[in-house]
């Protein structure tokens, strides 16, 4: 291949979008370790001088009290937001993939709405709802709220995977004598299962992250871990939430690569 | 004789004026009407988008007729869901379980059953004999070339002991060797088990070769139900002389009838032809002559339809030689010379004397006053 300047442009500009989008997300990772108080690096550091570095903000983030209480926090609320936005996520996927089912792009696009909505109007509107239940500064609340937003998520991912799922497959079951539920667990679902999954982390990612609605509906009690760092960048400009940040940083690199191993799994199983 | 004669079985499957429409304007299925003796291997045959595969999805109950009644041993089945029926079913793409293995697939309707696991053991052990596949039980769907896929999905619709067996184009996911082979299979899976079978091919050799009788679809109706003999030799529409095989087609008016012969004036000369349809004089009819059935050059006077026809083209098509011909108006005219000694004489733009008898000719009404 001939390689003139327009290729070498070509790269340069590559590399310039790589950098742009990555390298503020990247320069937080050697910056958590920090000896120092401070969010830049010291000339030691520069100096790759071993006294300058420290797992010093690693460790207080695990001694923390409020940082951990943020993680259990985070976990909770985020686990049954996940079962329950999968458990309706899937239901409602599997509804809508009947095609003769009547009004289906309006109940599909009534259901992806909490994903093209503000976060900050729904945060809103969930927070005068559930005040008037009493149901605002309570985990259920958040947990329901979240539930809410990442019901999306596993709608989207699972009507795609039941776009490549063969429905003679499910004719054939009931011909052989299986009645629905049977066909469904048997058949269905462990052949569905990759998608149902990736749409489950989708939902748990989208939890985890989620910062809007926890500001404008949980109190002190549901703190969680983005809710803690707003509070870390806000109140206390300490290094600890760089060390947070890093850990967020390796969790989403693993929860990408397990999505994209399921995905490539659930392509191969639909060759068949 | 009467159909019932020559059929003493007792029915097993009965459509009674069942038509189906998806949108309420057209009809996929019109008015249908069709018997499906116990024991016997019933095909469907019909171009694609003819309604074959509609009757078989509505006999196994993934359809709902709009009209009329199916019936499985005299008993109306338009309540029963598919998983009561207990009729194996057969798909094109083969629909085999993906994430289980060749034995789990074929234990998954004895499990429905709730049947030992030593029975269920033995009842896979030999249907996987039956089919050939001795042995494959823990192998996986994808470990399996597509012939024996279908084998195993031949032997999951049996392994249960359905008495009624359907196969919605079994076949046509296989190249042509491995088809002949798995037709023969088939033919003696249901000779061994005596099962009725209801099969859907779009492919007229291969109802031809494995049916008892075939009924040929088009636009939703049933043209003809007969065994394939009497499918090729006495075709009673158009669309059925020309769908099973090749046939020839002069169009004219009737000139004169006398008992089961007749005349017709094609504008291009007179036919002596066999009438089928009950045409009068000036009626119009389609003349249908097999291109096998046509003498080259016979000795003058042994044929009473005898022409001239000019040599348009010559195919060599192996055993035999296709040749095309200009005839009494028509200039798509085949007639068929087996390739044996001296049948090379003939050359393009040549021209012969060409004969048939009266019996071979038939008269026939116009598809379009029929449709």
């Amino acid at each position: 291949m001939k390689r003139g300047i327009g290729r070498h442009l070509y790269l340069a500009f590559c590399v310039a979008v790589f950098i742009f989008l990555i390298a503020p997300i990247l320069v937080i990772v050697p910056l958590s370790f920090n000896a120092q108080p401070y969010f830049t690096f010291t000339e030691e550091m520069l100096r790759l001088d071993a006294d300058a570095w420290s797992l010093r903000w690693y460790r207080s983030v695990a001694q923390d009290e409020e940082w951990r209480r943020a993680l259990v926090n985070s976990l909770v609320i985020g686990v049954c937001a996940t079962a329950l936005a999968t458990v309706l996520g899937t239901l409602a996927a599997l509804g809508l993939a009947n095609p003769a089912m009547y009004g289906r792009s309006l109940v599909m696009a009534l259901l992806i709405s909490p994903m093209v909505t503000p976060v900050i109007v729904s945060a809103a509107g969930m927070f005068f709802f559930y005040s008037s239940l009493g149901l605002a500064q309570t985990h259920l609340g958040l947990i329901l709220a979240h539930a809410a937003l990442g019901t999306p998520f596993v709608v989207i991912t699972l009507t795609a995977t039941l776009a490549g799922f063969d429905a003679n497959l499910m004719r054939v079951a009931a011909s052989l004598g299986a009645g629905p539920w049977r066909s469904f667990w048997r058949v269905q679902f462990p052949l569905i299962a990759p998608g149902v999954i990736s749409g489950a982390l989708f939902a748990f990612a989208t939890s985890f992250d989620e910062v809007v609605t926890v500001l404008f509906m949980g109190g002190l009690e549901q703190r969680t871990i983005p809710r803690q760092m707003w509070a870390g960048v806000r109140e206390q400009i300490s290094p600890a939430i760089l060390a947070v940040a890093t850990l967020l940083i390796t969790f989403a690199l693993f929860f990408m690569l397990t999505v994209e191993w399921l995905r490539r799994r659930s392509a191969k199983a639909s060759q068949v | 004789m009467t159909e019932a004669s020559l059929n003493p079985e007792p029915a097993h499957v009965e459509f009674n004026g069942v038509s189906k429409s998806y949108d309420g304007v057209t009809e996929i299925v019109r008015d249908l009407n069709l018997v499906v003796r116990e024991g016997e291997f019933l095909t469907l045959l019909g171009p694609s988008g003819s309604g074959k595969t509609t009757c078989l999805m509505m006999l196994a109950g993934f359809e709902t007729p709009t009209a009329g009644t199916v019936r499985i041993n005299g008993r109306a089945v338009d309540d029963v869901p598919p998983r009561r029926r207990g009729i194996g079913v057969v798909f094109q793409n083969y629909a085999l379980f993906p994430h289980m293995t060749v034995g789990r697939n074929l234990s998954f309707p004895l499990e429905v059953r709730h049947l030992d696991q030593a029975t269920a053991r033995e009842r896979v052990h030999r249907a996987l004999r039956l089919v050939r596949l001795e042995g494959l039980e823990d192998r996986r769907p994808d470990a399996l070339s597509g012939g024996q896929q279908q084998r195993v999905a031949i032997a999951r619709a049996l392994v249960f002991e359905p008495s009624l067996v359907l196969m919605d184009e079994p076949l046509g996911a296989l190249d042509r060797r491995l088809r002949e082979e798995m037709q023969y299979e088939i033919r003696r899976i249901h000779r061994t088990l005596g099962v009725t079978i209801v099969y859907v091919t779009h492919d007229q050799q291969e109802a031809m070769a494995m049916s008892d009788r075939v009924a040929v679809f088009n636009r939703g109706r049933i043209q003809q139900v007969a065994p394939p003999e009497t499918l090729y030799e006495e075709p009673e529409r158009v669309f059925v002389a020309t769908f099973i095989g090749d046939n020839n087609l002069l169009h004219g008016r009737v000139l004169g009838v006398e008992g089961d012969i007749c005349t017709v004036d094609t504008g291009n000369g007179i036919v002596t032809a066999f009438l089928v349809a009950p045409r009068e004089m000036g009626d119009a009819v389609t003349l249908t002559i097999r291109p096998e059935r046509v003498a080259l050059a016979p000795t003058p006077g042994t044929y009473s339809n005898e022409f001239e026809a000019r040599v348009e083209d010559i195919a060599f098509l192996g055993d035999h030689l296709r040749v095309r011909m200009a005839v009494a108006g028509s200039s798509d005219f085949a007639i068929k010379i087996p390739n044996i000694v001296g049948h090379g004489a003939l050359l393009k733009g040549d021209t012969v004397r060409i004969g048939w008898t009266p019996t071979d000719c038939r008269a026939l009404t116009p598809d379009e006053e029929t449709a």
